[in-house]
């Protein structure tokens, strides 16, 4: 052989060896610790306890179980209930907010506001869902504010509302931020031109900012339902556990129940839910304007 | 124009309402650390740094805060590799399955982390895995390698292009160029990374709580706190933890604005 074309050769080898290093690593662990321990967990449903053994068993029984209990279906339903409503509320109340930060400050204020609401997302979320505890307890703050203007307390600790307020501190800075980005790219020339043409505030933010910012502002709705129908501290720690959510069901499976099967089948429903709503809302993000008219 | 400025008024009372909102935990946890009393309420009962010095000398609190360290350095470390490699692969190759193989490298901070902590508890038992440091750091780097390969990601797209083929024609093999000219440029991205992979990990309290078993971390730790009676102790440690989850994102953001700076002045010189 000559020698140009074994170098040639040589080079190549050298090249895939090349690629395979910076290519391997991430493939390799993620397969190996996310998607096997995911596919593990969809395995595990059909698993079986035995004398509170896990044995390994393909039965239809922990499906059977879960999907027939009168406790998970109300459990199921308060979740998506709450989470749906807490990414509508959420949404609505970020709007103004979005709104003002997008059109009516500086892009230099714009970008420490947007800085700021990074901060939530890296303050220890427990922490943050106690000090509400204590915030909305028969003592707190609020309470006495409204004892000394002579107001009757009001008892939010255990109860969905004070797991609605919890989510939102979840879901708020993630949405604000989003509908902040989304906002801020909606073509000004646009909204000029609508002025010019004498069309009310109203009028152009429902038919030239929304329709702009529709793709952002669906997505940020989709975070705030995805992060809230996963959350465990909020629905434990300020609800109450009154009644569960489907994350607390998962927990009192495994850490007391000590049954891991019946624990993944409320998993596995839960990915196949937030699956189905994701494709539903980004359905509704990126379909074409056109296909409405 | 009465109409006008009133209509910007109540936009920017309702942003400060929403603001006030989101920050009012943290502000309430970090004055209330301060607090001599035993309930954290106002009136204000003294500034005291008692709650601190209860935590800072307690053994359990000492204890898992050092293998938060351990566990958030490990799983920094190797998701910022992990992160530069998938970030360059995208960057460098064009190939059948791109979009699964980046989708893979993606998705797992999708996925709620109370199924990832079933999922990974389930694995992890079955390898022996469970109830060891070793154990969080693997389903750690699985949630943070992700962050870092978008940090490094967001750099390498300031690279030109053609640098790397330009050194190659000049004769240097693939690793020297690597050595030579990519790590070195992505250098500020790579402890961005890094801090930010260990923010992420130093606040996780969830997949750990599933798998730590008698290792418990810091974020571990409080909720256990929290499970018990109210304590000013709480909110000493939360404080403790805003700040330091607060400098390692505040240092990721700093050499990031860095990289923008740099940017913008290569701008302005063409």
């Amino acid at each position: 052989m000559r020698p140009a074309a074994l170098v040639r050769r040589e080079a190549r080898r050298e090249a895939v060896r090349f690629a395979l290093f910076w290519g391997a690593p991430s493939l390799v662990w993620q397969s190996l610790f996310f998607l096997v321990p995911m596919g593990f967990l969809v395995a595990m449903t059909f698993w079986s306890v035995r004398n509170f053994r896990l044995t390994p068993d393909f039965t239809l029984a922990n499906w059977k179980f879960v999907l027939g209990a009168s406790f998970f279906h109300s459990a199921y339903l308060y979740t998506l209930e709450l989470s749906l409503l807490t990414s509508a509320a959420a949404s609505i109340i970020a709007f103004p907010s979005a709104y003002a930060l997008a059109f009516a400050v500086s892009a230099r204020l714009r970008g420490l506001f947007v800085s700021m609401l990074l901060v939530p997302f890296f303050t220890s979320y427990p922490v943050r869902i106690y000090a509400l505890e204590i915030i909305l307890s028969p003592k707190g703050v609020i309470n006495r504010t409204l004892a000394d203007v002579g107001l009757a307390p009001i008892h939010l600790i255990g109860t969905p509302t004070a797991t609605v307020i919890g989510y939102l501190t979840l879901a708020l800075p993630v949405v604000v931020l989003l509908q902040t980005l989304a906002l801020a790219g909606v073509d000004r020339t646009l909204v000029e031109a609508a002025h010019n043409l004498h069309c009310s505030r109203v009028r152009t933010i429902a038919s030239v900012v929304l329709p702009s910012a529709r793709t952002g502002l669906t997505v940020s709705a989709a975070f705030a339902f995805v992060l809230t129908f996963g959350d465990y501290i909020a629905p434990l720690y300020l609800g109450g556990s009154k009644p569960p959510t489907l994350s607390i069901l998962i927990a009192d499976q495994v850490k007391s129940g000590n049954n891991w099967p019946r624990a993944s089948v409320v998993a596995v429903t839960m990915i196949v839910t937030l699956a189905a709503a994701l494709a539903v809302m980004l359905g509704l993000a990126y379909r074409n304007p056109k296909g409405r008219s | 124009m009465i109409g006008a400025i009133g209509r910007r008024a109540a936009l920017f009372a309702w942003t400060g309402v929403v603001f006030v909102f989101i920050f009012a935990p943290i502000i309430s946890t970090i004055t209330f650390s301060f607090n001599s009393a035993r309930f954290p309420s106002l009136p204000w009962a003294g500034f005291s740094l008692k709650w601190y010095a209860a935590v800072l000398t307690g053994t359990t609190i000492r204890g898992s805060f050092t293998n938060s360290l351990v566990v958030a350095g490990a799983t920094a470390v190797i998701a910022t590799f992990i992160g530069f490699a998938t970030a360059y692969v995208d960057y460098r190759y064009r190939f059948t399955g791109k979009t699964v193989y980046m989708a893979l490298a993606a998705l797992p901070p999708t996925v709620p982390v109370v199924i990832l902590g079933v999922a990974m508890l389930t694995f992890e038992a079955r390898l022996d895995l469970y109830g060891s440091l070793t154990g969080i750091i693997v389903a750690h780097v699985v949630l943070c390698a992700p962050f870092a390969t978008a940090l490094v990601r967001m750099r390498l797209a300031d690279l030109d292009p053609d640098l790397e083929p330009a050194a190659w024609n000049l004769g240097a093999t693939l690793w020297r160029t690597m050595s030579g000219v990519i790590l070195p440029f992505c250098a500020a991205a790579l402890l961005a990374a890094f801090f930010m992979a260990a923010a992420v990990s130093f606040d996780e309290f969830m997949i750990a709580w599933f798998v730590s078993g008698t290792h418990e971390t810091l974020p571990v730790r409080i909720l256990d706190m929290l499970q018990g009676q109210v304590s000013p102790r709480i909110n000493a440690v939360g404080s403790l933890v805003f700040g330091v989850s607060i400098t390692l994102v505040a240092l990721a953001q700093l050499l990031s604005a860095r990289r923008a700076s740099n940017a913008d002045r290569r701008g302005r010189d063409e």
